[in-house]
């Protein structure tokens, strides 16, 4: 698995920011997960999103997450479509459902060989290419 | 006898190419558009409905009137078809559509594709490239795998079960000359063998990309029959769209087209068993089985029983995708599904040079675009 060192020195894209979605990135940067949270029905959702997915209400906040979270998939890339992933390679990536119930796609920090579907992960942020991100890795 | 809701009079295809040198999109499109109308026994002033594909290289925007007018084109009815590999399949059902409302009469859908040394990366800002991109899934490789995993974990499935579909479709390509794959078939264990690209996703289960193109015309029923060919006919379509990101997909392991297959099959009043071509999307190994089970022919999870001891060639039991399929064609881009389409109308007017299916009647064309996102299944059938 690649270093801590050498995931934050890669040379790839980073979140494209909107005003929207900016509170995300920014409790990312100090350590905190955040989910949007529909007020009107009560559903808690990733991506952030100007409307409720559910029942388009626009009284939504923001709620910190547990961070908790299991294995729904996942794949270990091998040739990356973006060429400045390939130092990193072989790497891994999945889709994780929160305990909260939201899923995101995002870095798993697991060896290949433990990686198992409904495996219990947590967030753990790291550097990658500069940019603090939510990824994941083995609960104990 | 079945009702048909609008019947296709001409076809067109390139040959799949690995790169093309200095060819611009609209004239790939005008080599196709010109084949498609002439298979029609139409003049070009004829067509007056015109529908496209969004990723016309030479223009982002206007992209019909851009189209139209280098064909020398005035269509009553123009739009854009934005429906990723379903693009093709999602044009045929808007044509019929479009001349049953009075529109128009006879419509060209068309898509082609370049294919340069050098891929200009996507411009997108959109939620794929903010909340996945940056964690390392970039490209459709990165979640076809996960789609392949998800059934793996969910089912057991096994990779010689997903090996077989990528050798069913060389098989079938070294019949046809204009597909990448003609001359180089390949064995379960060459499946196997070949480069391990995104677990568990290997080289030959994803398709190569070309350029090319593929265009079909559209025509009311009445039309088509004082046209040359036999027509083949519409007899039922479905589509239906769920999500774009993977992570927002409602399942990981069903996609639309289960829902898109049902309506087509009952708006024709058939059932699967009596499909004589299964024209099936197949990006990479795992779309096709998720569709063989989305389809019913087989319990969710057991497609690897029902295709091991199957022939799916066209003197077969179950001819599957007999030009190659995209696995063995290769995937000029959005034209990609086009190939199933042509490939079914060939079919079912009883002439596909070197693999005609005998006595070919009903065929399932299916396309599929994103990661199992959006989905369009027609039933096409033989002029009775």
């Amino acid at each position: 698995m690649i270093s801590a060192a050498d995931l934050a020195a890669l040379d790839v894209p980073g979140p494209t920011v909107s005003a929207l979605s900016a509170p995300f990135w920014e409790a990312a940067d100090s350590g905190r997960l955040l989910v949007q949270h529909c007020k009107a029905c009560d559903y808690a959702f990733l991506y952030p999103r100007r409307i409720c997915p559910r029942c388009w209400s626009d009284d939504l906040n923001w709620r910190e997450a547990a961070g908790r979270a299991i294995l729904k998939t996942c794949s270990t890339i091998f040739k990356p479509g973006h060429p400045g992933w390939q130092p990193a390679a072989p790497y891994s990536i999945g889709i994780v459902a929160l305990e909260e119930g939201p899923t995101l796609l995002t870095h798993l920090r697991v060896d290949p060989e433990n990686l198992a579907a409904d495996m219990q992960l947590r967030v753990v942020f790291m550097n990658i290419g500069g940019r603090t991100l939510p990824c994941f890795e083995s609960a104990p | 006898m079945r009702r048909s809701l609008g019947s296709i009079a001409g076809i067109g295809e390139l040959p799949a190419q690995r790169e093309t040198q200095g060819a611009t999109t609209l004239g790939m499109i005008a080599e196709v558009a010109r084949r498609a109308v002439a298979d029609a026994g139409l003049e070009p002033a004829a067509i007056d409905g015109l529908l496209v594909g969004p990723q016309v290289g030479e223009t982002p925007q206007h992209v019909p009137a851009t189209v139209a007018e280098y064909l020398g084109l005035m269509p009553r009815m123009a739009n854009v078809v934005d429906l990723g590999g379903a693009s093709g399949a999602g044009m045929v059902w808007r044509a019929a559509a479009a001349i049953s409302a009075g529109m128009c009469e006879a419509v060209l859908c068309v898509l082609a594709n370049t294919r340069e040394a050098m891929q200009v990366r996507s411009p997108n800002r959109n939620p794929i490239r903010e909340f996945d991109v940056p964690f390392g899934a970039s490209g459709a490789n990165a979640t076809y795998a996960m789609i392949k995993q998800a059934h793996m974990a969910a089912y057991g499935s096994r990779d010689v079960d997903f090996a077989r579909i990528a050798v069913a479709a060389r098989a079938n390509a070294q019949r046809n000359p204009d597909a990448i794959f003609c001359g180089q078939p390949a064995t379960i264990a060459d499946v196997l063998a070949s480069p391990m690209i995104a677990s568990p996703l290997r080289l030959f289960e994803i398709v190569m990309r070309v350029a090319g193109g593929g265009a079909v015309v559209v025509v009311s029923p009445e039309r088509a029959r004082s046209l040359p060919h036999a027509p083949v006919h519409l007899l039922g379509a479905g589509e239906k769209v769920t999500h774009r990101a993977l992570s927002q997909a409602p399942s990981l392991t069903s996609g639309p087209l289960k829902s898109a297959m049902a309506h087509a099959l009952a708006t024709a009043g058939i059932g699967a068993a009596e499909l004589d071509l299964l024209s099936l999307y197949d990006c990479y190994t795992v779309m096709v089985a998720a569709t063989i089970e989305d389809l019913g022919l087989c319990p969710p999870g057991r497609f690897g029983d029902w295709i091991a001891d199957r022939d799916l060639g066209p003197e077969g039991d179950t001819p599957l995708n007999t030009h190659g399929g995209q696995l063995g064609f290769g995937q000029p881009d959005l034209a990609g599904g086009m190939t199933h389409l042509t490939e079914a109308v060939r079919q079912l007017r009883g002439t596909t040079p070197g693999r005609q299916i005998p006595n070919a009647g009903l065929a399932l064309v299916t396309g599929n675009g994103a990661t199992m996102s959006e989905a369009t299944a027609l039933v096409l059938g033989a002029d009775a």
